[in-house]
């Protein structure tokens, strides 16, 4: 069964809520019922088949293309199936999701697998604020399942994240790790300022040398254990954390954020 | 059935459920990791006196275990799995967190949950880190040579102990041998082990005793040196009697190692002392798992 794929017509002006298109959703649907589902556009509403061409039956396996930064909210609570966005993604892309797959040819905006609980999500591009982060007043953020950015990410990376794993190719932005409560975050680039600012467990792992504050108190050089074992989940990824000659268990250990509760972590290559 | 000059007696060997469980010691070299494995397993030759039986199922090469450092499999048994648990955790605590370089890892991925580091992980005093990877949860507790790192739980299946065969012999040296030859190659046989010292016994049991407080005493019948004062199940020639015990996941993988073992010592045969192979039991009554000699020789 092919694909359902939903062509984006036009570029509305407006930003697009499409959380009504997860595939639990449109489980049992027909293409013609799909097409006059009604999605909030600004202020207003318009139907599916106004705004994308439909093909396709498969509604656990979606293709969203011309994709852009309006679409917000795609994937949203996904709880299976598969979700591929070809361009760019907007706004609380995977928000909540409980299983499934999502893959971004392009970037996405802010809260990118915001409050995620299991699953994959792939983005091709750069991720903007909040990956992995928990909406504004929520106290918990990612609490499973791995998000993978081949380009860099945004600020507050893992920003109350629980649990999972957060790998980014290239650069985070200021405070990656903060208000962490546990989880690891993999960053192959550059960290910025304030990196895991108020983190009270979890695991940075980085492959240059941090900027770090001095709440964070060094531990030593240290051969882990865990690391190759971390490592070799990662082999299956089709990604440069999957090439074993990046990988090392050689590490400094910095211990923080000492202004809260300090059993946090940033291993450093050595 | 006689075969290489050795007879096999109708006879079969009779053998209980049990709970068994695997773990995967590894270290920095292959020498920590076996002396940790030892230790974990040591007085662990019945079930009777020990709480459980446990053995040594194999090294295992770098590319074999979680961590890629060389590793030895260990596995418990016991009669029920609440006794299993408490054994593993005990052991793991005492012998493998305290060894030197020393990680512990699950052997058994399905089964029923128990506990192997998840609350050995309390030595961390609030210092250890948990890492829930691929679905696992490790935990990795600071100690003083680094980091001990420790899978949470391992898994608990339903197994086959007691398994188990008599070899007679014309002597003592002659009986060690043949034991000796069948215990090498009994251990390239996965999921058994061979829980008595170097896989042997030489004190085999029957159940009950003229004291009161023992449960069981010496198998006189099988006792070479009261052939003429009890109802002996030795001809005059018989000198000495050896015993090889044989915990198993399964009753298949004790067939297996049986038939190994029994081949091993029937190829020294006759010609080096060895006259008869015989097996314990109960009479069929106790244990649902009946080993026949012929049929697993045939």
């Amino acid at each position: 069964m092919s694909a359902l794929t939903f062509t984006l017509r036009h570029r509305p002006e407006q930003r697009v809520d499409m959380s009504p298109l997860s595939c639990h959703l449109l489980q049992g649907l027909e293409p013609s019922e799909i097409g006059a589902l009604t999605l909030q556009v600004g202020k207003a509403k318009v139907r599916v088949d106004d705004l994308f061409t439909l093909s396709g039956f498969d509604t656990q396996n979606i293709i969203i293309k011309n994709s852009f930064a309006k679409l917000d909210y795609i994937a949203k609570d996904l709880e299976a199936g598969s979700v591929r966005v070809e361009g760019d993604a907007g706004a609380y892309l995977g928000l909540g999701m409980k299983n499934g797959e999502i893959r971004v040819s392009g970037n996405s905006g802010i809260f990118t697998a915001a409050e995620m609980k299991k699953g994959f999500v792939l983005i091709e591009g750069n991720a903007g604020d909040f990956v992995g982060g928990a909406l504004p007043g929520n106290k918990m953020g990612m609490k499973g399942g791995t998000v993978l950015i081949k380009g860099n990410a945004g600020e507050r990376v893992g920003d109350h994240m629980r649990r999972g794993n957060i790998l980014i190719e290239g650069n985070a932005g200021d405070y990656c790790g903060s208000r962490m409560t546990a989880g690891t975050i993999a960053v192959m680039g550059h960290t910025g300022k304030f990196l895991g600012y108020a983190m009270r467990r979890g695991t940075l792992l980085l492959w240059q040398a941090p900027q770090l504050m001095a709440t964070f108190n060094d531990c030593g050089a240290h051969t882990l254990a865990f690391l190759p074992i971390l490592f070799n989940s990662f082999k299956k990824l089709d990604s440069r954390f999957a090439d074993s000659g990046l990988h090392f268990n050689r590490v400094q250990r910095f211990a923080g954020d000492m202004s809260d509760m300090g059993r946090g972590e940033v291993l450093v290559k050595i | 059935m006689i075969i290489n000059g050795v007879s096999i007696d109708a006879t079969f060997a009779e053998a209980f459920p049990m709970k068994a469980t695997r773990a995967i010691i590894t270290a920095q070299h292959e020498k920590w990791a076996m002396i940790s494995a030892q230790a974990m397993t040591g007085f662990a030759t019945s079930v009777i006196a020990c709480g459980c039986e446990a053995g040594i199922e194999r090294v295992l090469s770098p590319d074999e275990t979680p961590d890629g450092r060389p590793g030895v499999a260990i596995m418990i048994f016991a009669m029920g799995g609440k006794g299993l648990a408490k054994q593993l955790e005990t052991r793991a605590g005492q012998c493998v967190l305290t060894s030197p370089t020393s990680a512990l890892f699950a052997g058994i991925d399905g089964g029923t949950r128990i506990a192997l580091g998840k609350n050995l992980r309390y030595f961390g005093d609030g210092f250890q880190v948990s890492k829930l990877i691929d679905g696992k949860r490790y935990w990795r507790v600071p100690v003083m040579d680094g980091e001990f790192l420790t899978e949470a739980t391992t898994g608990q299946v339903d197994a086959v102990g007691g398994g188990n065969f008599l070899v007679l012999a014309e002597s003592q040296p002659q009986a060690l041998a043949a034991c000796e030859a069948a215990i090498d190659v009994m251990r390239t046989v996965p999921n058994v082990i061979m829980p008595f010292p170097g896989g042997v016994v030489r004190s085999g049991s029957k159940v009950g005793s003229k004291y009161k407080s023992l449960g069981a005493s010496t198998n006189d019948a099988f006792c070479p040196t009261l052939k003429g004062m009890t109802a002996t199940e030795l001809s005059p020639e018989i000198e000495s009697v050896m015993e090889i015990v044989i915990d198993g996941l399964s009753k298949a993988d004790i067939d297996k190692a049986m038939r190994v073992g029994i081949q091993a010592v029937c190829d020294l045969g006759a010609a080096n002392g060895i006259k008869r192979i015989s097996a314990g039991n109960y009479g069929g009554k106790l244990g649902p798992f009946h080993f026949h000699l012929q049929e697993i020789m045939a």
